[in-house]
């Protein structure tokens, strides 16, 4: 079987397809896409509410409609592809081991890899809730997974961890599958999911929204009974005497998702402790030359419509790495998150040899009202957008344009100005 | 009367301050686009909803389905009811009406994934 | 009538079980539980102590030094993970050195080997990651980590290749003195046995009760443990204790077999021979205490925590012998550390006891060898690809986490004793023990259990008993 590409990708979910097709569009045709599923379409083929598409398509599809779209370009494009395919490791020199039933355990060498692998939920061990260990503790994925693919509802009384989107679409989920959901308990004074999920997904079906509480113990040796929710204080504490107990058989978790980047550092690849991802420059190019990365596996994102844009520009990129495109000269710029930003892709810009416009994405760490996003150099404004409200949960895109960077010499911050984080 | 409310016509969720006089929405500001608009009027006087979940299929596989359009708010139970009632034949191609008119509102439910036999 | 009735399926039971099915014996093993070493053996430190802590002429110092000797060969011959990395007991106050002398003096006479004594420098060079505080430590070079679950099933299976019958989720009821033996009665039907060996773990004193007045109380003594990725397993090389107290070895820091980092346990005698929840408390001072040895514990790494009763007897000692006045029934109970490491000796032992009363004639045929689930993430790519090209299913990861493919897991649900459940699976293949805890794994894997045993994924059980009336689901009676 063939085993060296120009460009190899992993994973098939929208950031891998949308960085083939790009890639194919600039005219590399030796490209591999790698699925360890049985079909293309990553996390989207269980995301089957709608709100996908609106900035791509202009239209509001569900995640398998969006995913099909791709795929379909995918196949119509002649892109190779292998399903069921997992990847174990990559080395630094681009050398790729697979498992597969057709390969066995086989090694694919390519001349650029783009990492596509998207983001895991973090597990109730890692949140360390105390209290049993019963069946019926689920990840919100998981559970999504069970219902919308294995047609397995887990339970009919629902308690919810975390107030993410995941949180609140299985909510409502549940509820259409004829279970009744009992709360939603958010750790955090706010939710961290869309408004329009709170609307659509706990309002219309009367669900509670728990701020400021959590769950701290877990009743059921072997089968879920309960839950106990307690009110935590500014510390997320919680506080003695506000203890309330909730019969339940199913308790789903969706407390944050994390890049799965243990491949990314099976190759050395410089990981940013910010994002849990790649550390990229503008080309989305990792440490390791000719390596690049794009969606979730690089940033957690909230729209597959920004993943998609940027995993266009990582195929892009890639494709012009593959063609012969020198290494930009000099080193790069930081681009550092100042006051009331969290994080910013990329992490460091070759302002001087930048040819289009750049984007810089990155997530605020409070609610601001009212302000600015503003990017300095050396203290010298060469950005600013005003905003009528900016949260956390919506990743920010910001476009520079190229004339802006050529002049800068420093190191670059992005901040928010004005109206004070709530 | 003055309501507020979070369009879910699409991710942004815009704040909109509706007018209502006996009973119908007279203003909307707050919106960015027509969407915003519309939800406001018709969640005011007959809000409506688009629902998505699965009907599973005769080897009992899910089939990720939605409403073709929206649906009276008050319906949602009945079209779910509607759903679960059936069982998709495979091989269904995205876009295939697998019920139509389901609980007589006149809004058919349509597969939103093609899923082979 | 069986010649043996042992009680309780952890790793006690099971070795002995192993050890009894050399002899022309009919032996059967009943346990409550749907699965092999359900009880305190699933939920330990897993070390294969050196045994200098252990008092002199104890049958605890007996036989840890003894079963730490016998493991590196029975691992070898069963197919179960064991490595001798060495220990290290930290002293933190210089006032305190003398009690480390006593360990090693106990070690000397106990007959454990290379036992030294080391400045907090020299301990420190050996493991940087130790505190500034440490100033003195024992270095015991023949400590070992081992997989307490694999060590059981891998018995378990052993004894059931050479005859030994297993009725899980089987609780006995009663026990009651009849002509030539003991009358078990359970919740499936009775059982008749000339000898009865107790290995009932926390019940033992339930179990020894039924057919005894000599006053036997066993003691829960909980544990809270947290688990760390393997990305933290390199933190430290050797196992890491504190002096011991009273209430057993305290707080230790330990990579574990399986490449994690392992701390705890805590130490709280209970009543509730049940309670195996964590505790915010208890979590907390597993936290506190581990950090007096190790500086910089990722604890962001905290992949997952539990908790597990050790069975604590009031003679400070294991409790292994027949009662004076029920001959026949044979206690093995208040197993507690080191009792993982003794095992493999008490079970030799318990055969003598069994053969004052049975004739014991060893089978010609005998099959010491027992080879387990194939673990594809040790293996190289040739040899991967050898297993792929016979069967398929094996280029199928379904755990990504812990590489664990399709095939392994296949071959767990249909070996002898084979798994019935998501635990079941997880011991014995390794899918669901990394870092997203089964997040990804469990479907698949509920639907290959649901296929293999013909029920509903729904019905698919995390751990515990089947129904009756759900098939006679994990009956392994022949």
């Amino acid at each position: 079987m063939k085993n060296n590409y120009d460009l190899v990708i992993v994973g098939g979910g929208p950031a891998g397809m949308a960085a083939a097709i790009s890639a194919k569009k600039q005219g590399i045709d030796d490209i591999l896409i790698l699925e360890r599923d049985s079909e293309l379409g990553g996390i989207l083929n269980q995301c089957i509410h709608n709100g996908f598409g609106l900035h791509t398509f202009k239209e509001e599809l569900t995640g398998p409609e969006y995913a099909e779209r791709y795929a379909d370009q995918v196949r119509e494009l002649g892109i190779p592809f292998e399903l069921g395919t997992m990847v174990l490791g990559i080395s630094p020199e681009k050398e790729i081991s697979v498992i597969s039933r057709t390969r066995g355990a086989a090694k694919i060498s390519a001349k650029a890899v783009i990492l596509a692998m998207g983001c895991r939920e973090r597990p109730r061990g890692a949140l360390g809730i105390p209290g049993y260990r019963p069946q019926s503790v689920y990840t919100a994925g998981t559970a999504q997974k069970l219902v919308n693919c294995e047609g397995v509802v887990p339970g009919k009384e629902v308690v919810i961890l975390g107030s993410g989107d995941i949180g609140l679409i299985m909510a409502r989920r549940m509820t259409l599958e004829g279970a009744k959901v009992r709360a939603v308990v958010e750790l955090m004074p706010y939710s961290s999911g869309l408004k329009r999920n709170i609307v659509q997904c706990l309002d219309d079906y009367g669900i509670p929204l728990m701020l400021s509480h959590t769950v701290i113990d877990i009743k059921g040796k072997e089968k879920l009974e309960g839950v106990y929710v307690a009110a935590v204080d500014s510390t997320n504490t919680p506080i003695a005497g506000t203890e309330e107990y909730f019969p339940c058989d199913t308790l789903l978790l969706s407390c944050g998702l994390i890049p799965e980047n243990e491949l990314s550092r099976s190759a050395g690849i410089e990981i940013s402790p910010l994002t849990n991802g790649p550390t990229v420059d503008e080309s989305l190019e990792t440490s390791i030359e000719g390596v690049f990365a794009c969606g979730n596996v690089l940033h957690v994102h909230d729209l597959v419509d920004f993943v998609s844009e940027e995993a266009l520009r990582a195929g892009e990129n890639a494709a012009a790495y593959i063609k012969g495109k020198p290494a930009s000269p000099g080193t790069p710029v930081a681009v550092k998150p100042g006051n009331g930003v969290k994080y910013t892709v990329p992490s460091k810009l070759y302002a001087q040899s930048v040819e289009g416009n750049v984007h810089i994405r990155f997530r605020v760490t409070g609610v601001f009202k009212m302000a600015s996003i503003v990017v300095t150099c050396n203290g010298s404004e060469i950005f600013r957008k005003k905003g009528r409200i900016f949260v956390p949960s919506e990743m920010q895109d910001i476009i520079i344009p190229a004339e802006k960077l050529s002049a800068v010499s420093g190191d670059i911050e992005v901040f928010v100005e004005g109206g004070a984080a709530q | 009367m003055t309501r507020e409310l979070t369009c879910i016509g699409c991710p942004m969720g815009c704040e909109l301050t509706v007018e209502v006089e006996n009973g119908v929405a007279v203003s909307v500001t707050g919106n960015t686009c027509k969407i915003g608009e519309t939800y406001a009027k018709n969640e005011i006087s007959a809000p409506v909803r688009t629902v998505t979940t699965t009907m599973l299929s005769e080897t009992g596989i899910p089939v990720p389905v939605k409403t073709a359009g929206q649906i009276p708010k008050g319906k949602i139970f009945e079209v779910t009811a509607a759903v679960k009632a059936v069982r998709a034949k495979l091989p269904v191609k995205m876009g295939d009406v697998l019920l139509a008119d389901a609980a007589g509102t006149g809004v058919d439910i349509i597969a939103s994934k093609s899923i082979k036999k | 009538m069986y010649d043996v009735a042992v009680i309780g399926a952890g790793i006690v039971g099971c070795s002995a079980a192993r050890e009894l099915s050399r002899y022309e014996l009919s032996v059967c093993v009943i346990d409550r539980e749907s699965d092999v070493g359900e009880g305190t053996t699933k939920a330990n430190s897993a070390i294969a102590h050196a045994g200098f802590d252990a008092k002199e002429g104890t049958l605890k110092a007996r036989f840890n030094v003894l079963g730490s000797k016998m493991l590196p060969e029975l691992s070898k011959e069963l197919d179960f993970a064991f490595f001798r990395n060495g220990a290290l007991v930290l002293c933190f106050d210089e006032a305190q050195k003398g009690e480390l002398d006593k360990l090693a003096e106990r070690g000397k006479v106990n007959g454990v080997e290379g036992i030294k004594i080391l400045t907090g420098d020299e301990a420190r060079a050996l493991e940087p990651a130790l505190t500034e505080e440490v100033v003195a430590a024992l270095y015991a070079p023949t400590s070992g980590i081992v997989c307490p679950f694999e060590m059981t099933i891998a018995y378990a299976e052993n004894a059931y290749t050479n005859g030994v019958e297993f009725k899980l989720s089987t609780c006995v009821t009663d026990i009651k003195k009849i002509s030539g033996g003991y009358l078990v009665s359970t919740d499936r039907g009775d059982i008749e046995a000339k000898t009865v060996i107790n290995a009932a773990g926390v019940y033992a004193d339930k179990i020894h009760a039924m057919v005894s007045s000599e006053p036997l109380t066993i003691t829960p003594r909980k544990g809270e443990y947290m688990l760390l990725d393997t990305d933290a397993g390199r933190l430290v090389s050797k196992t890491i204790f504190q002096l011991p107290t009273k209430m057993g070895k305290g707080t230790l820091v330990t990579p574990t077999i399986h490449g994690n980092l392992l701390l705890g346990p805590t130490a709280e005698d209970i009543d509730d021979k049940e309670n195996t929840a964590t505790t915010r408390d208890g979590l907390a001072q597993v936290r506190a205490k581990a950090q007096l040895s190790v500086k910089d514990i990722p604890f962001g790494k905290v992949i997952t925590s539990f908790t597990g009763l050790r069975a604590v007897g009031d003679t400070d000692d294991f409790i292994i012998g027949e009662p004076n006045d029920a001959e026949g029934f044979i206690d093995a109970a208040a197993i507690e550390s080191p009792g993982l490491t003794s095992a493999p000796a008490i079970a030799v032992y318990l055969c003598e006891l069994v053969g004052r009363h049975i004739p014991l004639v060893k089978k010609e045929t005998f099959y010491a060898k027992r080879k387990g689930v194939p673990h594809f993430a040790m293996m190289t790519d040739k040899e991967r690809c050898e297993l792929i090209a016979k069967d398929p299913a094996y280029g199928q990861i379904v755990c990504r986490c812990c590489t664990v493919t399709e095939g392994e897991i296949i071959n767990a649900l249909t070996r002898p004793l084979g798994a019935t459940t998501l635990d079941g699976v997880k011991r014995r293949t390794g899918a669901g023990m990394g870092r997203c805890q089964a997040g990804f794994c469990s479907p698949r894997s509920i639907a290959l259990i649901a296929e293999k045993l013909g029920i509903g994924l729904l019905d698919v059980k995390k751990n515990g008993v089947y129904n009756i009336n759900e098939s006679e689901v994990g009956d392994n009676e022949k």
